[in-house]
Order: C-alpha cells, then structure tokens, then sequence
C-alpha cells in the first residue's frame, strides 16, 4: 500500500511536482501559498530528479519563465495567489496564443486589491472566463482536498500537454493551508530528451540544419491568419468540453434539490445535504470538479429532476451565472455566498436553503 | 582577358557572401536602419561557431519582433521586455544551449527593467543584445528611456525636457554594477570597422555564455533613421556626434581581463 | 466517531505541532484527518490556533464553529473558545497566566499546568506534549502507541533522539492532568 503522508495542500503541490517528473518550477512568494516553493527550496530536488526550482523577481517574470520552459517542451509550473495571478494574466493570455502546455496553481484569497489573505472563491470568473486579452480559455480544475492537490499536478500536465494549453489549478486558501493524509503514487521520473522530441515535436529544441526552425509566437499581423488561428482554439475548446469535462455527485439520484459547489464549498455542502437528508429532505450535491469546462451537461439533466438549484460560493456569485445558463429556466436557482475570508457553516447554508424553497 | 562568372564564383575567389544562417524572406527594417547589419553579426558568429542547433534566440516586442523571420535558428517569442525571464528558464532548463535574447531600448530599459536587471543578478548564463537607438521606432517614433535630452520625439515634440520627462537611462553602466554580470560592452554598426569590433564583441559573449561566469551584455548603439527623421547618412553623423557623448563606446567590464 | 478538535494559544507554544503530532496519530489509527490553522499576521507572536478533525468516516468542511473539545492556552483563546464547547464536550487549559477561569457547567473541563510539567521533563520545548497528554488522559481520542508513531513521522529523522523526552512529557501531563469540573 503506498505511504499516506499528513502533509498541507501546498506541500501535496510540491512534493507531488518533483515526484511527478516537473522539470521546473518558478515562483514568487504570496500568502496563502508560499509553502509550495518554500517545500522544494526544502527537498532540492535539483540534487535528485534535476527539477529546476527558482524563486523569480515578480509573477510577471515566473510566469514568463514558464513561457520560455515550456517553448522548450518541459513541463514547468507556477503557483500564486489572485494578486499575483492577476500579474500573471498577461503572460497566461501569451501562452493561451502560443498554445504552449504549463500549469498555473491558484490558491485564492479574497479581493480585490489587496484584498484578505483569507480563502475565498472569487476568481472564478477571472480565471474562468480568461483573466488576460483575447479570447481563449484555461482548463480549469478544482481540487477539494489536499489528495487532489497532489493528484492534479499530474493530471494537469496530462491535459496541459494533450491540447497545448494552460491548465489553471484553482485551489483556495482552505485547500492550500489544510493538512490531510496524502497517498503518494510511484515515482515518475522527468522525461528524457528523446520523449520530449516524442511529445512536444515542436519544442524550441535547437534547430538541426536538417528541420525547419521552430517558432514559438503569439503573433500574427495578418487579419485572416489571426481569424484561422481563433477558429483553431475554437474547435481545440470544442474538443476539450467534449471530452475533458468531470464532477461528482452526491446522493443526487433521487434529490428534488441540488446544491452546486466547487472546491471547498463542495466539501462544506456535502455536510449540509447531510443535515438536510437527516430532516427528510432529498437534497444533492453536484461538485464541478472541472470548471472550464464547464458540466452543464450534467446540470441540465439535474434540473430536469429538480425542485431548485443553489450555487454556493465562497464570493458575491459567479459561477451561478453558468449554473443559470446551464438550467436554462428548467427550474429556480438560487445562490448564497460569503466573503473576505469568511466561511459558511452547514447550519447557515441550511437556513438559506429553507428560507429560499420557503421550507422555513 | 576576359573572365567568366563561373570564374569569379571559385570559392578562392570569394570575399563576402551571405551568412548562411540568414533566411531569404525580405527584412521589414527601414533602409538605413542598424538591426540588418546587427542580425547579420549574429548569424556569422552562430554560423562560424557551428552551434546553429544549440541556439536558442528570444525575441522581443519592437521592432526586432520579426527577428525569427530572418535568423534560421529556434526561437522564442516574448512578451514586451520579458524577454529576459524567458531566456532564464530555457538556459535553466536546457543548460547545454546558448540562450540570447534580441532586445530594443523600450523592451529592455523601459518595460523590461526588472527583468534585465535580476537576470543580471542572478547571472543567468546568457547573452543580451541590446539595441539602442533612443526611440520607439516600431510604435512610430515615442520617447525611450534612452532618448537624449532635447532629442525631438512624437511624445516629446518639443525636445526631452528632464522636468517633464526624467533623464536617460544607462543600462549598461547601471548593470556593470551587479556581481552576475561577466561582460558588458558597448559597440556600434555604422561603420565596416565598427561593425567587425561589434562582431567580435558578440562571439565574445556567446563564448562566456558557455563558461558559466554570468551574464553578457552587448549594447549596440544604433541609428533610427525613420524616427529620427533623417537620411541615413544624417543619422550615422547625429549618432556620433550626440549618442555616443552620452553612450560612449568601448569595454565596460571584463570578468576574464 | 467524529472528534472535532480546536487548539488555541499564543504563537511559540507549539499549538500547531500539538496539532499535527495529534492528526498524525489519528493517521496511524487509521482515522480520516484534517489539520486547519489560522494563517496570516496573527502567527506572528499573537494567537494561533488549529482545528483538527478526527474521524472514522470521510470529512466534509474542515472549518467549524462548534467543538468537541478545545485545547485553550491563553487568555484571548479561552474567551473567544469557551463558549464554542459542545455541551458534554472537554475544555483542556493551562491555568497559568489566566485571570478569568472556565465558568461553564455544562462541559467538562481540565487544567494542566504544563509549565511545570515541561520543567519536571526538562526542556522548555515539550510544553506542548505536556499538553497533549492531558488531553489524552481525559479523552483517549487515540492509543499512546499510535501518538508515539504520529510523533516519529513529526519529527525529523536527525531528532529521532527526541522522541522519549516527547513521550515523557506526555506521560508527565497524563498523570498531573486534573479535572475541575464534571458536565
């Protein structure tokens, strides 16, 4: 049986990159997560695995540190929270254009501004919707425990690198900060010259005379070539929403009420269908696991069985707006959500589920 | 006597040809302006090295964007003066590589500042090309940080006023400070001479970047004749006359010397 | 079995490892885990406090606002947890430095003077362990020989030496813990 390690979500980030074979991690110290570069600086995997892990001078930087890692078809990865996400927006709008694989870890506190250094969920629509220019999307995945910080790395670089795009962690300080027992997988070991040949043909490598040059750009002058690169990422997104999309459910077979949550919420709803299951009432939880993209599928059909809908969210309400557009009037939603570093109790989200369903 | 071509083209006969590493697309560059000649040196000294597939070139936002159009090499394409921070991970990343990057005035000494400054302090493994020519020339003609003072620029069309617009920032000098940096110099292209001493200086600092000693940094002080609004030849002059009170060159730092 | 667990103090008395050793020990019980502190500013030299979850069934949120047991080691912590005791619950707390001691009824409540207890062990560092023995005196969350495995995946390698001190301290705070009141 593989070792369960007790270890906090931003550790799980660290520990799983260097066991995982990430060849380069670049960051900038933001709380809640600067216990992710704090664990690598710690375990030096440069001695072990050859991970390159460098502390840069701003999120603009790591985050075009990894523009340049990935060119060379590496797996490289960041991680930071909304402020710092924000810097990077520019150069994670650069990588959408470039269509070059890396994965962002976003442990969100709330904003704006400044903001708290408190968890919250309110970037959803920042880093759902895009963040930077221009239209593109990040796969977006929500990890709910420190297991899935450990998980998604791997699975992120699987996506990242399978369509050529960014791949957004979105994690919150709750996940980041939490401790639980983390089961770790077999070593991977960091891919050789020749499999990145294999997975990444065409990886700024060095040019042989023998090959045409490669060009890692997102730049294009020209109006019709700019327009055929956007109808790409279009059917490239098609794609991903076709095939990449993932959640899970809880007692949702027979619920007349179904609660949306991502992230920590969902784990905070699964407690309040329980206290709700336990007063008679059938209530359910549906947890995106990916945000873009999005399960409106899944969500169409729940409506289809549902009293109502509810978004919870640690935030004024954002991804209510894709629960809406998914139920597309089949039956009420509703939303409750806290801010600035508050969390919800069952108790409370109980009490505006009653008083929304006028079950008070 | 009479000789043919086929004559003439007998490689002992030959005296200046094309780098080979210089592709058949068409220069977007005005006449007269300094990034052909400079691209040029770049592709001799890779091509003379024979290290065509261990170069890694970064280009920047400005007018040298198009750089990977000219230079047959593998090249990345930053974003507006991150290109430094690029070079890092990819030299990082690929240590057997040689990484530079090709950067105009307002990418590095504007937007970029940060970044140029702490790849220095690091001492990335790198080399640096850093065209000066004192103005925004792809944008059309904006003030750069490097833009003399009384210099006429459509953002300062009555002359650089410090009061109003600040000084003009010396790079080279302010980096020649911090212990990363191996070799700084500062060359030009206007001239035959010049341009030889700007090559050597260029494979000098394509050879420290494989010694591990830090970063090199080759300015090259270069005309606009565009935003200038000059003749070349115009240009050429007001550039030795003005540029080079304020950007003298020569040597700056030498860590081998 | 659900235990629903916060301990609160000042930075530097050790809550925080007190919390992870007693969520490692739940490991080696094969118990679900959640360690979840107070981040931010307020580590630094002002209260600290973690909330650790032990369970025998999967944990939904790791954050509550009711306890079934509170670990209090300062002032501040004792009038912000109090009243956030489950009645039937335990209220653990050192007495030193306190001015207004637990008035509930309706919880059981033990005080440890673990400033001695670390004193009689000898090193200044396992007040904690003093701690967490009373705790485990009054309310057997896990078996000693799981606490003793939490410990040694706590502490590193290198300090493995440290680990009987540890379990002296927490065997001094299970024979001087002393309850004080009886729900």
């Amino acid at each position: 049986m593989a070792e369960k390690i007790l270890m906090k979500g931003n550790e799980a980030i660290a520990i799983s990159a260097i066991r995982n074979g990430v060849d380069g991690y670049f960051g900038y110290p933001i709380t809640p997560q600067s216990e992710v570069m704090e664990t690598l600086m710690k375990e030096k995997p440069w001695e072990t695995t050859g991970m390159v892990v460098l502390q840069a001078e701003s999120e603009t930087s790591s985050i075009n540190m990894l523009y340049g890692g990935a060119s060379c078809g590496k797996k490289v990865m960041t991680s930071s929270s909304s402020p710092g996400v924000s810097l990077m927006c520019e150069g994670i709008s650069y990588i959408a254009g470039a269509e070059l694989p890396c994965v962002v870890v976003d442990v969100m506190r709330g904003g704006p501004g400044l903001g708290t250094i408190q968890p919250s969920q309110s970037d959803y629509n920042q880093i759902v919707k895009g963040g930077g220019h221009g239209d593109y999307h990040n796969i977006v995945i929500a990890p709910a425990s420190a297991q899935d910080m450990y998980d998604f790395v791997d699975w992120g670089f699987e996506l990242a690198f399978k369509y050529r795009n960014p791949v957004v962690v979105l994690a919150d300080g709750i996940i980041g900060q939490m401790m639980e027992k983390v089961e770790m997988h077999p070593m991977k070991p960091r891919r050789t010259a020749e499999e990145i040949l294999r997975d990444a043909p065409w990886a700024v490598t060095g040019k042989p005379a023998s090959r045409e040059r490669h060009i890692i750009t997102s730049l294009s002058l020209d109006a019709d070539i700019q327009e055929q690169f956007n109808i790409k990422l279009k059917e490239k997104y098609a794609m991903i929403e076709a095939n990449e999309v993932r959640f899970s459910e809880y007692m949702t077979g027979d619920a007349e009420y179904i609660f949306v949550a991502f992230g920590c919420s969902s784990r905070i709803c699964e407690a309040v269908v329980d206290e709700l299951r336990a007063e008679g009432i059938k209530a359910g939880l549906l947890r995106p696991i990916t945000l873009y993209p999005f399960p409106s599928g899944e969500i169409a059909r729940l409506a289809a069985q549902a009293k109502s809908m509810m978004s919870i969210e640690l935030n004024l309400g954002q991804m209510v707006h894709d629960v809406r557009l998914a139920v597309n009037g089949a039956c009420p939603v509703g939303f409750y959500g806290r801010q600035g570093g508050n969390i919800y109790t069952p108790e409370e989200i109980v009490a505006e589920f009653k008083k929304f369903n006028g079950l008070a | 006597m009479s000789i043919s071509i086929e004559e003439i083209k007998k490689p002992e006969n030959i005296v200046y040809r094309r780098p080979a590493l210089l592709t058949d697309n068409v220069m977007h560059y005005c006449p007269g302006c300094s990034h052909g000649t400079v691209h040029k040196l770049v592709a001799e000294v890779i091509e003379e090295m024979g290290i065509q597939d261990r170069t890694i070139g970064i280009s920047p936002v400005g007018c040298s964007v198009f750089a990977y159009n000219y230079i047959d090499i593998d090249w990345e394409e930053a974003a507006h003066g991150r290109a430094p921070a690029l070079a890092t991970a990819t030299k990082r990343l690929c240590p057997d590589k040689y990484v530079f990057t090709y950067q105009g005035d307002g990418d590095l000494a504007s937007i970029g500042t940060a970044e140029i400054i702490h790849a220095c302090s690091r001492g990335e493994n790198i080399v640096v090309i850093f065209i000066n020519n004192g103005i925004y020339g792809m944008t059309g003609g904006q003030m750069a940080p490097t833009t003399l003072i009384g210099m006429k620029t459509s953002t300062t069309p009555y002359g650089r006023d410090p009061k109003l617009n600040g000084f003009p920032l010396v790079i080279a000098d302010m980096i020649s400070h911090l212990d990363g940096t191996a070799y700084i110099t500062r060359q030009s292209v206007h001239t035959a001479v010049a341009a030889r001493k700007a090559k050597s200086a260029i494979r000098k600092a394509f050879e420290y970047s494989a010694k591990g000693i830090g970063l090199s940094f080759v300015e090259i002080v270069s005309t606009c004749n565009s935003g200038w609004k000059m003749t070349p030849v115009e240009a050429n002059k007001w550039m030795v006359e003005n540029m080079f009170a304020k950007y003298p060159i020569g040597d700056i730092k030498d860590v081998l010397k | 079995m659900k235990e629903e667990i916060i301990i609160a103090g000042f930075g530097g008395q050790g809550v925080l490892s007190m919390g992870k050793i007693l969520a490692y020990s739940g490991i080696m019980q094969d118990l679900e885990v959640t360690w979840m502190p107070s981040y931010g500013p307020e580590m630094r030299g002002g209260t600290a406090n973690v909330c650790v979850i032990l369970s025998d069934k999967k944990i939904g949120s790791p954050i509550v606002t009711k306890y079934d047991t509170a670990v209090i080691l300062n002032q501040q912590s004792l009038d912000k947890f109090e009243k956030t005791v489950k009645p039937g619950g335990w209220l653990i707390y050192d007495p030193s430095g306190i001015t207004r001691h637990p008035e509930r009824k309706d919880i059981n409540i033990c005080s440890i003077n673990a400033i001695e207890g670390a004193a009689r062990t000898g090193n200044s560092k396992v007040y904690n362990m003093v701690v967490l023995g009373a705790l485990l005196k009054v309310n057997p969350l896990v078996t000693l020989e799981n606490v003793e495995k939490g410990l040694g995946k706590c502490i590193p390698a290198r300090y493995s030496s440290l680990i009987p001190l540890n379990k002296a301290a927490i065997e001094d705070g299970m024979e001087h813990a002393e309850i004080i009141n009886r729900a």
